[in-house]
């Protein structure tokens, strides 16, 4: 009742007071008011001689402050401020919606999908977008009971709230059978379906969302516009076994190209689709069981061109520190910023560790492991990137994120400074900052093979091990001999893969391979795990086929690492990490424990570009009816301003998506254009001279 | 005297604020106070203003909700549901956890056809006023665009008035997939709740398709302009390829119905009108066909809503206050802009009832003959009573002419026909002399009628199924022109006639023949139990040239609590939407063994449920309703299909499950079968 009183009052009383506030127009009007009320004299001339005298005004007004901040409490502050905040935020949200949509005088930047469009550019082939791995959404359709309420909502992507309210349940929910690489029992979680399966990745972060839009604008829409959403933790052949992604994959393709006038489709991939539509290709013409029964010219009948976005053709070498020890550069940088916060158990949560569980057991992270071992990536003293100079790329990043330290050297002077230490990409992992430059004659060579012969003797005291990686059961000495040997290249990384994560190699193995072939016409190589591998397939017969690599370039991108073993905690099953103090010197490609090369910030330049540029060029064993093969680059440029959001113009792995350029491009090519005609290759980094060095037959 | 009132309310608060504190410290403030204003006047705590306070409770508001939202989110997913069966006692299983148990697993795909208006729009390409609605919902979602600009989003809904397809320079797209109509508005479930259980039982996203279409285009359309129909042809291929060799089940609801019946003609037809999937291309791909609430012979409703853009909601809203719809709210001629928008949607005309008088009864009768509107109010009482109130119903109205689907004037309604004095309309002239259109915003095509047409319309007092079609042509030409070209309404005479092959036969199931599936098995789902609008009293608005000229007399009711004439309606028993004659009489009778519509002898089932409204507030839209939208959550509804999907046969189920009075209704319908 007192409340309710309170609230009368502040309602009712309160305005009158207000009033009294008042100027001296309003004096009028106020002395009406006091006649009505005049019983007390002495207050209202208290109250009139307050309407006349300024001066007087602003004296009581500095007590009154002082008063008022004794007076209130604060809890009431507290709500005044709330309240304050919410009705500015709401008055700003209102007023916000009743802004005209196109403000007068302000001309936004015309989008290349409109541009094109008054060139005359007009939608022409179906456009098929295959998305990336972690891109894509997952739903629940079927799960254990802690999930209850999240039926055919998002798991994977959108605003991820999951994680938060029941992260142990998320984490059951999104992790796979780790025998069979399928689900669990019990638990369905499936791809979102459509083009919301990828358009944004979060609320606010675009994949898909600006290409769709752009080339809606030149007259798109669902019905030639199809995104090929898979389950992308599957192997690429378990997403045709458990949901036929694959089966309906080419029967859309075949609706399109027949509904829209027997027109070719343009296919879009980027990154891990583009590995996924590899498969596809063999697939679809294969014979069943394990094929699609397409039959031999069924590329060439429905496909015109695959623009392959960002492609890690070749493997990421961050594939391997994610599987190994589950961190990336952005890991590695946390722990450098804040020792602890990652190793304590936060919340009672090994972090690293349940994100590693999982993590292992998606399949198609295998698929992005480097592929073509030494030949292509390098060995102990040798690597293609040798000599490649950092300081450029490394100034560029600087200058953008702001911390601008050496603006003395900034200044335009752009050397490719010859390396004190020149780094060796061949070794992607080394044990220590020396073992990662030393000679290779100075190193201890122990040989994996032998660890892999001798059984680990398994000395698990897994007591208070909640989370249980296959660390767990490798004994402190074998892991001190992995450390030992020092340096991996990427032929003795699968050794040394197969021998920290045997289950999951061993599962992963059936599904992919990572060699180079010797003789492609093996029967052996019709196997659907060789599909996905560019070294160990064979394009299809498809002569008027194009294939693009679109990527982009001028990001340091993450190359090699420098590890170290961790401290041996208790519950801490992770052995190894990346060695975060190791700094290489101003110039040098190391840092944070980690080397760089040029790249898009995920995928080095050497794997996104080598197929198109050389391993595909003209007629080779790998593409025997000679699709032509076209390098489109894009130079990275940080955005100018905050405005500009992610950038018209970036080369990130992911924000690619939205450059211009590129966009331009895959609209031309999907109006009708060929890769001549939108000019042929375009090359800004020195992607050529790296694969001279790559001695490879073809 | 203000400021004494001032005072005590700053006192109070302070006071109820720091009673905690003890009054002690309150005394001495006060006397502080008083001792300072002693000192000098000037110094009077003036502490809260009118801004101050609002803030405050602003903020207090908002932190209690903050508090709240903050404790729901906290909150066990499974509180909801303790609360409820603390309330109400256990709830029954869900239909697919119940099945699931039995051991039923998802066998044969499913297809769900929506209906009108309950799939999603979306836009593709608009004009400058649509600016960032790119693939934003237009229709279905919380239609929040409907009231920031309204006149754009009835701009973006309209389809071109010649053509039917996409005005110049818009795009409007159904949305894909299972969201296209999972949920008309946010927790307003279509399809969500028979999809959640299919799910229970095993299906999932590639098992289940929802052939989403732009339920605004005439049915060929669909295909003319987004190869709709091919990409279900595909889709249906594929999941009976990738499922073992399965066949469907289809699932169409409301308009689906007879969309998914154009869709068999059309898969079966030859290639350029058709899809050419040869003659046994349903008997290869389709187990059943469960028809939700199908309105095979349309509805009345449809009628009401061409020629006045009214239904009974509308009607009832007027009557309540009137002159809120006439009246230029907020600017717009908002039935007006609805009439003129809806009718440039071809689909609508799909809807009219077919057959004519033969289905929908003469001036003088009708199959529902003497349907007795009070039955299912005393449902609960004993037989003998009910029996004895039905004969003095009978006697009481002896003449519900539910044939007369539009009569001017309630004493029309009545009388026998012979008394009528009817003047024919149709060779009336229609004169623009009178209708001065500069003054309306909205163009409609009743401005072209004058008054003299108008009145013609009115002296012809009684309309039938038959010449309402007359009715519609002379109303609204432009609209029937484009409609007779994509829908027929006839009965055919002999089916093999070769005229019967255009596409614009095919959604009318009196004048196609089922394809040749002998094993196929068509059901009709549907509720009964709820008054549904069957026809119309209308009545001449005062002239008023920008408005529409007819309206439902709302005034014109029965006199006893029992008339099923209500508001101007009459209603006879169906799903609240479409009557029981539409829904039932194919799968009743016209189907019904081997007929000339149905030669292959495809089984027919009829399973109405009766609807019970829903037994609190907890429950929602109910789990016995049988309402034309509410019965997708109807348990036993959702039991039967997925039954019939995991295998079952339409005998398994238990064959026809009958409440009202369709087969005494069907024997009365004398067609040639």
């Amino acid at each position: 009742m007192g409340s309710v009183l309170r609230l009368w009052k502040l309602c009712y009383v309160e305005p009158v007071k207000f009033q009294s506030f008042g100027s001296n127009k309003n004096a009028e009007k106020r002395q009406q008011q006091q006649q009505e009320e005049r019983s007390v004299s002495e207050v209202e001339s208290v109250v009139q001689k307050n309407g006349r005298d300024d001066d007087d005004d602003r004296k009581k007004k500095k007590n009154r402050g002082k008063r008022k901040s004794r007076e209130w409490r604060c809890v009431d502050s507290c709500c005044w401020v709330i309240g304050c905040l919410c009705s500015v935020w709401w008055l700003l949200l209102f007023l916000y919606h009743w802004l005209p949509v196109a403000l007068p005088g302000f001309q936004p930047l015309e989008s290349p999908g409109a541009r094109l469009s008054r060139e005359g550019v007009r939608a022409l082939h179906p456009v098929v977008l295959v998305p990336g791995i972690s891109t894509g959404g997952l739903e629940l359709w079927e799960g254990k009971p802690c999930s209850e309420g999240l039926f055919r909502k998002r798991l994977w992507g959108g605003s991820f709230t999951e994680i938060l309210r029941r992260p142990l349940c998320w984490l059951e929910h999104l992790s796979l059978d780790n025998e069979t690489g399928l689900d669990p029992p019990g638990i369905r979680v499936r791809a979102v379906p459509g083009l919301v399966a990828a358009d944004y990745f979060a609320p606010g972060y675009f994949v898909w969302a600006v290409l769709i839009q752009n080339l809606a604008k030149i007259g798109y829409e669902e019905k030639n516009l199809h995104m090929a959403a898979y389950d992308w933790r599957l192997s690429f052949q378990n997403t045709e076994i458990r949901d036929q992604a694959l089966s309906r994959l080419k029967s859309t393709i075949e609706l399109m190209y027949l509904t829209n006038g027997c027109k070719k489709v343009v296919v879009v991939p980027h990154s891990m689709g583009v590995l996924y539509f590899l498969h596809f290709l063999k697939w679809v013409e294969g014979p069943p069981p394990t094929g699609g029964n397409g039959g031999p010219g069924w590329c060439a009948k429905h496909i015109k061109a695959i623009m392959n976005i960002g492609p890690p053709f070749l493997g990421v070498p961050k594939a391997v520190s994610n599987l190994l020890s589950s961190e990336g550069k952005d890991v590695a940088i946390i722990r450098a910023m804040d020792p602890g916060v990652l190793d304590s158990e936060i919340l009672g949560l090994q972090t690293l560790e349940h994100a590693m569980r999982v993590a292992r057991t998606w399949d198609s992270i295998i698929s992005l492991i480097p592929k073509g071992g030494e030949t292509i990536w390098g060995d102990l003293d040798w690597s293609p990137e040798e000599g490649h100079g950092c300081g450029l790329a490394k100034r560029r990043t600087l200058q953008s994120s702001g911390t601008n330290m050496n603006s003395n050297r900034a200044d335009g002077k752009i050397t490719f400074s010859v390396m004190k230490e020149p780094a060796k990409y061949g070794r992607i992992i080394s044990f220590g900052k020396e073992a990662s430059y030393l000679p290779s004659l100075q190193l201890p060579s122990v040989d994996l093979k032998e660890l892999l012969l001798g059984s680990p003797s398994t000395i698990s005291n897994s007591t208070c091990r909640e989370v249980w990686t296959e660390y767990d059961e490798l004994s402190r000495e074998s892991i001190r001999d992995v450390a030992d040997n020092k340096v991996y290249t990427s032929r003795t990384l699968l050794d040394l893969l197969r021998f920290v994560a045997p289950k999951m190699m061993q599962r992963a193995e059936s599904h992919f391979s990572h060699g180079i072939a010797d003789n492609l016409d093996d029967p052996k190589y019709d196997h659907y795990k060789y599909w996905s591998n560019p070294l160990e397939m064979r394009l299809p017969d498809a002569p008027d086929m194009e294939i693009y690599c679109l990527y982009g370039v001028g990001i340091p991108t993450e190359r090699s690492y420098v590890y170290k073993m961790a401290p041996t905690g208790k519950c801490k099953s992770i052995p190894f990490r990346i060695d975060s103090t190791a700094e290489g010197y101003e110039d040098s490609c190391l840092k944070g424990g980690v080397y760089f090369v040029d790249g898009d910030e995920s995928v080095p330049v050497l794997s996104s570009g080598f197929m198109c540029a050389r391993g595909w060029r003209g007629k080779t064993r790998f593409n025997p009816s000679g699709a032509t093969a076209y390098v489109r680059e894009y130079q990275h440029r940080p955005p100018a301003s905050l405005l500009e959001g992610r950038g018209a113009a970036s080369g990130a792995h992911v924000d690619i998506m939205g450059n211009v350029a590129f966009i331009e491009d895959v609209l031309r090519v999907a109006a009708g254009a060929t890769g001549e005609e939108i000019g042929g290759d375009r090359i800004h980094s020195d992607i050529m001279r790296m694969l001279e060095r790559i001695n490879i037959r073809l | 005297m203000p400021f004494l009132r001032r005072r005590r309310a700053s006192e109070y608060t302070k006071a109820s604020d720091s009673a905690d504190n003890g009054g002690g410290d309150e005394k001495e403030r006060e006397v502080k106070s008083r001792r300072k204003r002693g000192q000098g006047g000037s110094e009077r705590p003036r502490r809260w203003s009118c801004v101050d306070s609002c803030c405050w409770l602003v903020g207090c508001v908002c932190s209690i909700w903050w508090l709240l939202l903050f404790l729901f989110n906290a909150m066990p997913a499974s509180f909801p549901q303790y609360v409820t069966e603390a309330i109400t006692g256990p709830l029954p299983d869900p239909p697919g956890v119940k099945l699931r148990k039995e051991g039923l697993t998802a066998r044969h795909p499913v297809v769900f056809v929506p209906g009108i208006v309950t799939g999603g729009l979306e836009l593709w390409e608009g004009h400058q006023c649509a600016e960032g609605l790119f693939r934003k919902r237009l229709w279905g979602g919380t239609f929040g665009e409907l009231y920031k600009r309204p006149l754009c989003w009835v701009e973006h809904m309209s389809l071109d008035n010649e053509t039917g397809l996409d005005p110049p320079g818009i795009r409007v797209r159904p949305v894909s997939g299972l969201v296209a109509a999972d949920y008309f508005a946010p927790g307003y479930f279509v399809w969500a709740v028979l999809i959640a259980n299919l799910a229970r039982i095993g299906y999932e996203e590639k098992n289940m398709y929802m052939a989403a279409y732009d339920w605004r285009l005439s049915f060929q359309n669909t295909e003319v302009r987004d190869q709709t129909l091919s990409r279900m042809k595909s889709n249906i291929e594929l999941m009976v390829a990738t499922s073992g060799g399965n066949k469907v089940v289809v699932i169409p609801h409301s308009m689906g119905v007879l969309y998914f019946l154009h869709f068999m003609k059309w898969v079966e037809a030859p290639a350029p009108m058709g899809g050419g999937g040869g003659s046994d291309w349903c008997a290869k791909h389709i187990k059943a066909v469960m028809n939700i609430g199908g309105p095979f012979l349309g509805v009345p409703k449809a009628v009401s809503g061409l020629f006045s853009v009214e239904a009974r909601d509308i009607a009832v809203a007027r009557a309540f206050a009137p002159g809120v719809l006439e009246k230029d709210v907020f600017k717009f001629q908002t039935l007006q802009h609805m009439m003129r928008m809806t009718r440039t949607w071809d689909s609508t005309m799909s809807m009219i009832p077919k057959g004519g008088d033969t289905i929908w009864g003469g001036v003088d009768w009708s199959p529902e003959g003497v349907f007795n509107c009070s039955t299912k109010r005393s449902k609960n009482v004993d037989i003998t009573i009910s029996e004895l109130s039905a004969v003095r119903e009978l006697e009481n109205r002896a003449g519900v002419n539910y044939g007369r689907l539009i009569s001017f004037g309630k004493d029309v309604a009545k009388i026998h026909s012979s008394k009528i004095e009817r003047t024919d309309f149709r060779g009336a002239v229609k004169g623009t002399y009178l209708s001065n259109t500069s003054n309306c915003d909205v163009w409609t095509e009743y401005h072209d009628m004058g008054v003299g047409g108008v009145k013609a319309v009115a002296d012809y007092k009684v309309y039938t199924a038959s010449s309402i079609l007359d009715l519609l042509n002379f109303v609204a030409p432009k609209l029937m022109k484009r409609g007779s070209a994509h829908f027929s309404y006839g009965i055919a005479d002999n089916l093999d006639d070769p005229k019967y092959q255009h596409y614009r036969y095919w959604s009318n199931p009196l004048e196609t023949k089922l394809p040749d599936a002998p094993d196929m098995e068509i059901y009709s789902l549907y509720g009964v139990g709820i008054p549904t609008e069957r026809a119309y009293v209308y009545k001449l608005t005062s002239t008023s040239e920008c408005y529409i000229p007819f309206q439902i007399d709302t005034s014109a009711d029965g006199g006893s609590e029992d008339s099923c004439l209500k508001d101007g309606v009459y209603s006879a028993d169906g799903d609240e939407t479409v009557p029981v004659l539409s829904a039932g009489y194919m799968c009743a009778k016209g189907w019904r063994g081997r007929t000339r519509f149905n030669p292959s002898g495809i089984n027919t089932y009829i399973r109405e449920y009766d609807h019970a409204p829903p037994a609190n507030l907890l429950e929602g839209r109910g789990t016995q309703s049988g309402a034309h939208v509410d019965i997708m959550g109807n348990f036993a509804l959702i039991e039967d299909i997925i039954r019939v999907a995991a295998g079952a046969t339409g005998q398994d189920l238990g064959g026809d499950r009958v409440h009202s009075d369709i087969f005494r209704w069907s024997e009365k319908i004398r067609l040639q079968l």
